[in-house]
């Protein structure tokens, strides 16, 4: 393990993500909730990607889930784990997996929402998860 | 109504160059096309649909018309990463069909070791105001992680093996030795690909392409044109295109949009995959491959693995030869954009213009994939497929 940390870039919001950002910094994940069709979404937006509606919501998640997929970047200092997480409350969101022995991940090992500060003071954190 | 049929691939080129620290990109684009144009026998002022994409420089197509000085009647800007070429063909033969033009040029250049992009392990960020970047350029997604989740997903599902994801780089190291610009000739064994360094969990070295300069440029031209010139006949059978995301969050890495296009492709063509001689597969790793192998139909969803084993695909021994010039795994990556060489290899096979050493003997229908933007998050595919006259 490289003892180099790693420093997340700081997300940029804009008027469509602004509010998910700004839960973000009071430790909150949130997905996008249609009220039209019920279904969930991720990342989150100004439509439905379902149904098309526009009536769309931010709703927290729990936080917790499962890893879809993982690939372990070998090639940089330090390593990292980018994967797809599938949340318990429906969608699968790209994240990075952290505080984990990066070669003892699987396909379908739990894990849980731990914010990652960002390079920019001020800047919202963004979502990671580590091994529940 | 249909485009099979109504236009053919008259003049093909791959610029030769693998690094052009001399060449401006223009001037790549532009030898492409003149190279395409003298392998039809025609010239630039014949040309009056002018097709490419986001590679070119300046706004849309417009600066490479003005540096051509071509007169034009149509133009195509639709940007799909690696795959725009093969859309291009399919929306060249859409315009012929219609009369809005009767020779389309299509190009394609750029010079990422020239310029020393990091192209495989460095994220790309499309911009800020692309609506994904803040929800993934954080988590450093690059090009190799990205379809190394997708390796991950398939094996862990249907229980493919680095040792048949070797197979794919094996086939085309066999095919890339008998081509002198090939940027990679030696044959190499399955257990040299599973030993070479891990980039990204499980892609090795070897199950990624190689990072070139050059280009290419395609002619497409009415049936008229076509049989004025004295080239063999390669008339467009189908087309067919499809984009596939990240559906809102119901991700599924297993599958491209091949599934989609190909089905189009084959069924405007008339033909199936058991039909096809020889076929270019996008190859940008070795698991792009297999997915996409499975999804225009070759063989069963998840069989992939097996279907590509034991030499299979190599021209001569297996019962589909596929990227004889050696491919993306070995011979060139023009742009990092691999969809171009794939109609270019594809026409030498079915003009029997091939080397002699991986030609397909009889070689009358064949066909050519192509994938841009990334299996991981969000890509363009499309299928066309030809038949010799």
């Amino acid at each position: 393990m490289s003892a180099k940390q790693r420093i997340f870039p700081t997300p940029e919001a804009d008027p469509d993500t602004e509010a998910f950002w700004a839960a973000a910094k009071t430790g909150k994940l949130m997905i996008g909730s249609c009220k039209s069709c019920g279904e969930k979404h991720y990342y989150p937006r100004g439509m439905c990607p379902h149904c098309g509606s526009s009536d769309v919501s931010l709703v927290q998640s729990s936080g917790k889930g499962q890893i879809y997929s993982y690939s372990v970047l070998r090639r940089v200092d330090p390593p990292y784990a980018i994967a797809y997480v599938t949340l318990d409350d429906g969608p699968t969101m790209m994240t990075n997996i952290i505080e984990a022995d990066l070669d003892a991940l699987s396909i379908g090992q739990k894990v849980e929402l731990k914010f990652s500060p960002t390079a920019d003071e001020g800047g919202a954190p963004v979502p990671t998860f580590k091994p529940a | 109504m249909s485009i099979n049929g109504k236009a053919y691939i008259a003049g093909v080129y791959e610029h030769p160059t693998r690094k052009a620290v001399d060449k401006s990109l223009a001037q790549l684009h532009a030898e492409s096309a003149l190279g395409a144009l003298a392998d039809a026998g025609l010239t630039k002022n014949d040309v009056d649909g002018y097709f490419c994409a986001g590679d070119a420089p300046g706004l849309g197509a417009l600066s490479m018309i003005d540096y051509m000085g071509l007169n034009l009647r149509h133009i195509d800007t639709t940007e799909s990463g690696g795959s725009s070429y093969l859309m291009h063909v399919g929306h060249a033969a859409e315009a012929i069909a219609l009369g809005k033009c009767s020779v389309a040029l299509i190009t394609l250049a750029g010079r990422p070791r020239a310029e020393g992009m990091a192209t495989g392990t460095a994220p790309r960020n499309y911009g800020n105001t692309s609506p994904d970047v803040a929800f993934e350029f954080p988590f450093g997604p690059t090009v190799v992680n990205m379809y190394a989740m997708c390796a991950m997903r398939h094996m862990h599902e249907y229980g493919t093996t680095s040792e048949q994801l070797a197979w794919i780089k094996v086939a085309a190291s066999h095919h890339a030795q008998h081509n002198e610009r090939a940027m990679l000739r030696n044959v190499v064994t399955v257990e040299e690909v599973v030993n070479s360094p891990m980039i990204s969990d499980p892609l090795h070295r070897l199950d990624c392409c190689v990072i070139s300069d050059g280009g290419g440029a395609i002619i497409v031209t009415s049936p008229e044109i076509a049989k004025s010139l004295k080239r063999p006949l390669v008339r467009v059978l189908g087309v067919g295109e499809a984009p596939k995301g990240q559906m809102g969050g119901k991700v599924d890495l297993t599958y491209s949009g091949a599934r989609f296009s190909g089905a189009t492709a084959f069924e405007e063509a008339k033909v199936k995959p058991s039909d096809m001689k020889y076929a270019s597969i996008y190859d940008s790793f070795t698991i792009t491959v297999l997915i996409q192998l499975e999804d225009l139909g070759f063989c069963e969803k998840g069989k992939g693995g097996a279907f590509v084993s034991d030499g299979n695909l190599i021209a001569g021994t297996g019962k589909l030869p596929f990227n004889t010039d050696g491919g993306g795994l070995c011979n060139n990556h023009p742009a990092n954009r691999g969809g171009l060489t794939k109609v270019v290899e594809a026409v030498r096979q079915l003009r029997g213009e091939a080397h002699p050493a991986v030609q397909v003997a009889n070689c009358d229908l064949a066909l050519a994939h192509g994938t841009g933007g990334s299996l991981g998050t969000r890509h363009g595919a499309s299928t066309v497929i030809m038949e010799r006259e």
